[in-house]
């Protein structure tokens, strides 16, 4: 389906990475957002709410993030497409009905434009710390998928498929952004309607009588019917069966839980995305995301020049994780080399997929700043010098 | 002539007849969980009665329920259903009126749920008088997670956490509710069943934040923590002492411990809702280019 003209702002604009995402959501048919204030991410919803009045959407600025994230899931079940955006502190709020969103496998977006942490941390200043906690951060098993976008078109870009994905998958997306992504202005073309491809809800056809909310008839995903359509459904955070009755056994545990595992992981090839350059012939690959792919680039470009074989993974979906891709350069490469605005993140990640079968280097930076790119070269040329 | 002695009847239904209730109820999920001489389940009943006679769409119609014992009516009522996360049901219940402006929105939950971890949510959705029926089942102790203290346990009571006596002042939730801005509020006790009926018939029918305390003892932990008896004893207790008083300044709505609670219905304003006033005011600013969001939805169900 093509998107809603109303939605679309077509055209060239200079625009940061947070209206940017504000400019996708709108074009991807978004026409509700529930949101609270929180620095860095507060430009989408103010994007959103200046715009939603003129296209037939509602903005509400809820009394915290517990609320936006349980209003955007509420809103989700009539169909409508929802977001929330928030940073670090809200992201932590949240985690309750995201948890709901995936039990309830419920089409959504969570905005996250990450600051500095723990706690309070770095308010105004970036960080890339919540990476997992976009993955694990609510409590119990389930999946996700986030995208990371590494300049304000990519949050334009992403933005729409991030919306595109939540819908084909019933899962809520996250959408990681970065404070530099988010305030960085830069050019930012926004197509034609018609050359947005966007994905409906997709509505049962089945007559009332014959639907139950989570029977799988082939395929991994239930079919949606929303509220006031006459379905008359019931959905619940317990766990429950194909009638979204709950019930409390181990045995519903498994066939519940385990086809919100399945959905994702069974189909993590066509969901998985990243941007390779170099890898070939090289001795080491630099993998990286958000903000620190830009600053990673230019740390490449320098240890080419010096003579280094040095190839680079740049990770557009983190989660699901591109497992299959690293455990193969594992195999061929002497070193990955993992710049990353927190402690140590996703090179755990890549450690794990590695399995020890070539050296793994995490480039740590606590946030507040990008890495000096001269730190992620030395690192490329000492990984380097010692598979060469 | 032959007469029909008693116990030769060979005339009954292959099954009884069904229950007036049932066509709002989902029968199969039926026996529910409450306890025996529980107050939850008369106020489904009172509301189901209260859905036939107010001649809503029922297909229109949803129910969203917190976590508690009473956060289980979600799960019975036969109407969309969603059974969320602790105190979270006002917020996903505002979500659901917005996302989809014609539906009837009803919130059943309990004190817990809705004074205690949602009091933030209930509070706000009260002063943006946001369109919602909010009925809060108040039996005074969180009693799915074993009978501890709530926002609403009156002074002296005694419950799981604690144990010597509630120290602590709690909530007037009528109270709480008409200063937050409730266009409709309104108590009565589990057994007031055609008061408490007609009462929720005309509240459906009303717009905006209107909250319908009702008042039920919880026979397994807060009436046996605190010596009160059986169920029916509960109830009958909370309806032979209760003091009718219409339009009583909410001030005045406090419970003490065993003590006559005032019933009644308190505020009934007419005032816009935080849709009308959206409308209302985004239609003054912007004239023509505003567009509201459709009553079926935003977008491709517009």
């Amino acid at each position: 389906m093509k998107a809603d003209p109303a939605g679309v702002l077509t055209g060239a604009h200079y625009l940061d990475g947070d209206f940017a995402c504000g400019e996708g959501a709108m074009a991807a048919g978004c026409r509700f957002v529930a949101g609270y204030p929180i620095t860095p991410s507060t430009e989408v919803v103010e994007r959103i709410a200046r715009r939603f009045p003129l296209m037939g959407g509602t903005f509400i600025q809820m009394e915290d993030e517990l609320a936006s994230m349980a209003a955007v899931v509420g809103a989700s079940w009539t169909g409508s497409k929802a977001m929330t955006v928030t940073s670090g502190p809200g992201f932590s709020l949240m985690m309750e009905n995201i948890g709901l969103a995936a039990m309830m496998e419920t089409p959504c977006v969570v905005v996250d434009v990450q600051r500095g942490g723990p706690s309070t941390g770095l308010p105004t200043m970036v960080g890339q710390g919540d990476v997992m906690q976009a993955r694990w951060g609510s409590h119990g098993d389930y999946e996700v998928i986030a995208l990371t976008p590494q300049s304000p078109q990519e949050a334009f870009d992403l933005t729409i498929d991030a919306f595109n994905l939540a819908e084909r998958y019933r899962v809520p997306v996250m959408f990681l952004m970065d404070e530099c992504v988010g305030h960085m202005t830069e050019r930012v073309v926004i197509p034609e309607p018609g050359a947005i491809e966007v994905v409906p809800r997709a509505l049962t056809a089945k007559p009332p009588a014959e639907f139950e909310p989570y029977r799988i008839d082939g395929g991994t995903i239930p079919e949606f019917a929303r509220a006031g359509d006459g379905y008359r459904f019931h959905t619940t955070g317990l766990t429950h069966d194909e009638r979204g009755y709950p019930v409390m056994s181990a045995g519903c545990q498994e066939s519940c839980v385990r086809r919100l595992l399945d959905k994702i992981q069974g189909d993590a090839d066509r969901i998985v995305r990243f941007e390779e350059e170099g890898t070939d012939d090289a001795d080491v690959v630099v993998v990286a995301y958000g903000i620190t792919a830009r600053v990673a680039r230019l740390a490449i470009e320098q240890a080419r020049r010096q003579g280094v074989k040095v190839g680079f993974l740049r990770l557009i979906v983190l989660w699901p994780f591109p497992e299959k891709r690293i455990r193969e350069l594992a195999g061929s490469v002497g070193a990955f080399v993992v710049p990353e605005i927190n402690y140590g993140q996703i090179v755990l990640e890549v450690e794990r997929c590695a399995g020890g079968r070539c050296d793994v280097v995490s480039v740590t930076h606590g946030g507040g700043a990008v890495h000096d790119p001269a730190k992620i070269t030395g690192e490329i040329l000492a990984a380097g010098a010692v598979a060469a | 002539m032959s007469v029909a002695k008693v116990g030769t009847r060979t005339d009954f239904p292959a099954e009884p007849p069904e229950h007036p209730t049932a066509p709002y109820l989902r029968m199969e999920r039926i026996p529910h969980v409450w306890c025996p001489g529980c107050g939850i389940g008369t106020v489904v009943q009172c509301y189901a009665t209260a859905l036939g006679r107010s001649g809503v769409d029922l297909d229109k119609a949803s129910v969203v329920s917190g976590i508690g014992c009473s956060g289980r009516a979600a799960g019975y009522l036969k109407l969309d259903g969603f059974h969320t996360t602790h105190g979270r049901a006002i917020p996903f219940a505002t979500g659901l009126k917005l996302g989809r402006p014609e539906l009837q929105v009803t919130v059943f939950s309990g004190d817990g749920d809705l004074t205690g971890i949602g009091g933030n949510h209930f509070i706000h959705a009260a002063r943006r008088n946001m369109d919602l029926l909010v009925i809060l089942i108040n039996n005074f102790i969180y009693g799915m997670t074993g009978g501890q203290n709530a926002p609403t346990t009156p002074l002296s009571a005694r419950s799981s956490t604690m144990p010597f006596g509630n120290f602590e002042p709690p909530f007037n939730v009528p109270h709480l509710a008409a200063s937050s801005g409730a266009a409709y509020v309104a108590r009565w006790t589990c057994l007031h069943i055609r008061r408490l009926t007609w009462t929720l018939e005309e509240a459906i029918q009303r717009r905006g934040f209107r909250l319908v305390e009702v008042i039920a003892p919880c026979p397994t932990l807060y009436s046996r923590l605190n010596k009160l008896g059986t169920g029916l004893d509960g109830m009958s207790f909370y309806h032979d002492n209760a003091v009718i008083r219409h339009g009583a300044d909410t001030r005045e709505l406090a419970i003490d411990f065993q003590k006559g609670i005032v019933c009644g219905k308190f505020v009934d304003e007419e005032k816009p809702t935080f849709s009308e006033l959206m409308d209302e005011h985004y239609g003054r600013v912007l004239g023509e280019k505003y567009v509201p969001m459709p009553a079926s939805g935003g977008w491709q169900h517009g």
